[in-house]
């Protein structure tokens, strides 16, 4: 690695990119980040350190329910969805076997569907008296998060020597022993991480909780809409963003803080056990069968729900879609065709804005090698910010001449353009830093201009992981439900905004039509990822989740 | 004492062990050598527990133990890599045997004790084993599969890996070890002056 020496010397050397291009190329993202994202944070923290405003706030009643709810059923949900996903990240990690990569995108696809997909299948799904419950939303936390589990603690354990826990065997240790004093504590940096990653998201997690918890249990981003939009009470939502905000850098401190202590690197490559014997390889293959099946019967129940009006099968639900009309006269208030159109319109603007932001920005920070990190980690902070809050923020800022424009419809896509815009960069990126230095002094030795050079070697490499993340983006777009709440405004729902609706209404025929839109959902949001998954996955993009 | 008889280990169709029959008197030190996959690793697994043989049986001391897990067999094993455990202190991956059989704290301390003076390197109980070269790593290794008092060591390669000096050093460390404690032990190696250094009697097994 070049030190800073060397790299001070290479910003002089006559090779060096001209200085205006830098500059040139951040200035977009800075633009917008600065008044998209830390403008409207300013303008939260400025509501919330009036005195009165926090007074209020800290005496909503019911505020310390909130506060409990949300804390404990993260926690509930985050150490079943470590304890239920050991098993396929230890089947998936460890075996080979038919099936195993359809089995990989069964577990890892629902962790990237619509929080709104996932509320309505487990609606459709669980009794009815289960409707309302934490249970409900616990569950439905699980089958979100169950991919972190197999993705994170599958890569460690995909590594770890079998030869390891085969020395442990040998010195008289049992398979349970050689679970809870070598396998366990080597996994535990991966299983640390995943556990923040979970309790992150079951923490804020919004469209589940909307759909499932009933109006007995709000998380915090539930409170926080319901302040805002039901209460009129946008002072209160925005001190308990700036709430939320603390505990989740609270979290994420303290657990970097944590997994630094005792981590051992292990590396190398994948070792596979091969099922030797017919039971051990009948034992894989039905644990493999029962994930899949457990994994796909909550999306499953619900596209059949869809075609089910009492105790008939029937293509009313769907026949109907397009018809804003329940009965004659009888208007439903929200058309579901009009709101695939919204959605499809608003995610293509969506992937072209966090694009070309995107894009921009991954270029800046890897041109600006060192002077990029600051950068970086500003794009990374919306990563961190709840999407509710995200969608606050700029409702309460951009509401008052001549920046008002809550009512401009390009207001929502730009709240999903920046939720999406980290996932972009972080897409981008690591391909930029992965190309040699030597690429771009070979095609000076050829007579290319530094620019010339740049634009023949950074740009091109980027074009393709940049079609991957716009895939990405327009997924994150297509199934954003927290800030889309907030911004909406009537005539332009989009599809999860109208499945919510749909669901909240009484009688059959609606909640069918929600889970035929919820279907067509979910089916367009699959077909993006599978598609643009074996792509990201190359350029080592995963994080990814539309909230 | 370790009788192995008629073990056949198939891949798909090719026979890995095809009728493989050994025998190991109490406080032997045999050394089985041959060309590399020749199957010689295979059949410590084999003995060890950790392949189930398609065919064929073990007995120790008068017990099929064909069918018993490994950690029930008291069959020590020396990996190739040592595969020390990188979470663990070199005094606890010494005292891992016999934290599992869950012995007493003060009568494991005294055994780590000896068993690091036995292979020379008392005072290394609190490194880590991260930081340990390659000879201290086998002599930790050895120290950790001997601890337990297996009733068969088994050594996979052992000695791979080390320099010429160090190796012929180990070689004649390792030979020491092994008759000072009495222990009953199986070899494999592909190098026969190696063997003939450290063993009573060498096997050669050619591909089949």
């Amino acid at each position: 690695m070049a030190g800073p020496v060397e790299r001070d010397r290479a910003a002089l050397s006559p090779n060096a990119l001209p200085r205006w291009l830098v500059p040139a190329i951040a200035a977009l993202p800075i633009v917008v980040l600065g008044g998209l994202y830390f403008w409207p944070l300013a303008t939260l923290l400025t509501r919330v350190v009036r005195p009165s405003s926090l007074g209020d706030a800290l005496g909503i009643p019911g505020l310390a329910n909130v506060l409990w709810f949300t804390l404990w059923q993260a926690l509930v949900s985050t150490i079943l969805t470590l304890a239920i996903g050991f098993i396929p990240a230890y089947v998936l990690a460890r075996y080979r076997f038919v099936g195993r990569r359809a089995l990989l995108a069964i577990v890892t696809v629902p962790f990237m569907l619509p929080t709104v997909v996932v509320g309505a299948a487990f609606l459709a799904l669980l009794p009815t008296e289960w409707h309302g419950t934490a249970r409900a939303v616990i569950l439905a936390h699980v089958f979100f998060n169950i991919a972190v589990v197999v993705r994170l603690v599958g890569a460690m354990w995909a590594v770890l020597p079998t030869d390891l826990t085969a020395a442990a065997r040998t010195l008289g240790a049992s398979p349970a022993q050689v679970l809870r004093h070598v396998v366990l504590p080597l996994l535990r940096p991966s299983l640390w991480a995943a556990a923040t990653v979970v309790f992150l998201f079951t923490f804020t997690s919004f469209g589940a909780v909307r759909l499932l918890g009933g109006s007995g249990n709000p998380t915090l981003e539930v409170e926080i809409v319901r302040r805002a939009t039901q209460l009129g009470d946008v002072d209160g939502a925005a001190v308990l963003s700036l709430l939320q905000l603390l505990a989740l850098a609270a979290v994420v401190w303290w657990s970097t803080r944590s997994r630094r202590r005792g981590t051992h690197a292990l590396s190398g490559s994948s070792h596979w056990r091969v099922a030797r014997s017919r039971r051990e390889r009948s034992a894989v293959l039905a644990t493999a069968a029962a994930i899949a099946i457990v994994m796909s019967l909550p999306l499953a129940v619900m596209a059949s729900r869809s075609f089910r009006l009492g105790d008939q099968w029937t293509l009313t639900a769907w026949r109907k879609l397009g018809n804003a009309e329940v009965r004659p006269g009888v208007s439903l208030g929200v058309d579901p065709i009009a709101s695939l159109l919204t959605s499809l319109r608003f995610a293509a603007v969506a992937a072209i804005m966090s694009v070309v932001v995107g894009g921009l920005a991954a270029l800046a920070i890897a041109a600006a090698r060192r002077r990029g990190a600051l950068l970086d980690v500003g794009l990374m902070l919306p990563l961190g910010t709840s999407a509710v809050t995200v969608g606050l923020g700029l409702l309460i800022t951009f509401d008052t001449a001549p920046l008002d424009w809550r009512s401009r419809w390009w207001l929502v896509p730009l709240g999903h353009a920046l939720v999406a815009i980290p996932f972009v960069v972080r897409a981008v990126l690591p391909v930029l830093r992965a190309i040699p230095s030597d690429q771009r002094s070979a095609a000076a030795t050829l007579g290319a201009s530094p620019t010339r050079a740049w634009l023949a070697i950074d740009l091109q490499r980027v074009l393709r992981p940049l079609v991957a993340a716009s895939g990405l983006a327009a997924a994150i777009s297509l199934g954003e439900f927290g800030a889309t709440t907030l911004l909406t405004r009537a005539g332009n729902e989009t599809m999860p905004i109208a499945i919510a609706r749909l669901l909240g209404r009484t009688g059959e025929l609606p909640r069918a039509q929600a889970f035929a839109l919820a279907t067509m959902l979910m089916v367009v949001t699959a077909v993006i990822i599978v598609g643009v998954i074996g792509a990201a996955e190359r350029e080592g993009v995963f994080d990814a989740r539309s909230r | 004492m370790l009788a192995v008889a008629d073990i056949t280990v198939r891949f798909g169709d090719r026979a890995v062990l095809d009728r493989v029959s050994l025998e190991l008197a109490r406080g032997e030190v045999v050394a089985l050598v041959g060309p590399s996959g020749v199957g010689k690793s295979t059949l410590l697994r084999v003995i060890a527990g950790l392949l189930q043989p398609d065919a064929g049986s073990i007995v120790l001391n008068g017990r099929d133990i064909t069918a018993l897990p490994t950690h029930e067999r008291n069959i020590g094993l020396m990996f190739q890599n040592e595969q020390l455990f990188p979470h663990l202190s070199v005094a606890d991956n010494v005292a891992f045997g016999l934290r599992m059989q869950r012995q007493a704290r003060a009568a494991i301390a005294s055994r780590v004790d000896e068993l690091l003076q036995l292979v020379g390197l008392e005072g290394f109980g609190d490194r880590d084993t991260g930081r340990l070269s390659g000879g201290e790593s086998k002599r930790i290794a050895l120290a950790r599969a001997l601890a337990p008092k297996p009733a068969v060591l088994l050594l996979d390669e052992p000695l791979t890996g080390l320099d010429r000096e160090l190796h012929d050093r180990l070689a004649s460390d390792l030979s020491d070890v092994l008759r000072s404690t009495g222990t009953t032990a199986l070899l494999v190696t592909h190098d026969a002056a190696e063997a003939s250094a450290i063993a009573d009697q060498t096997v050669t097994m050619g591909s089949t």
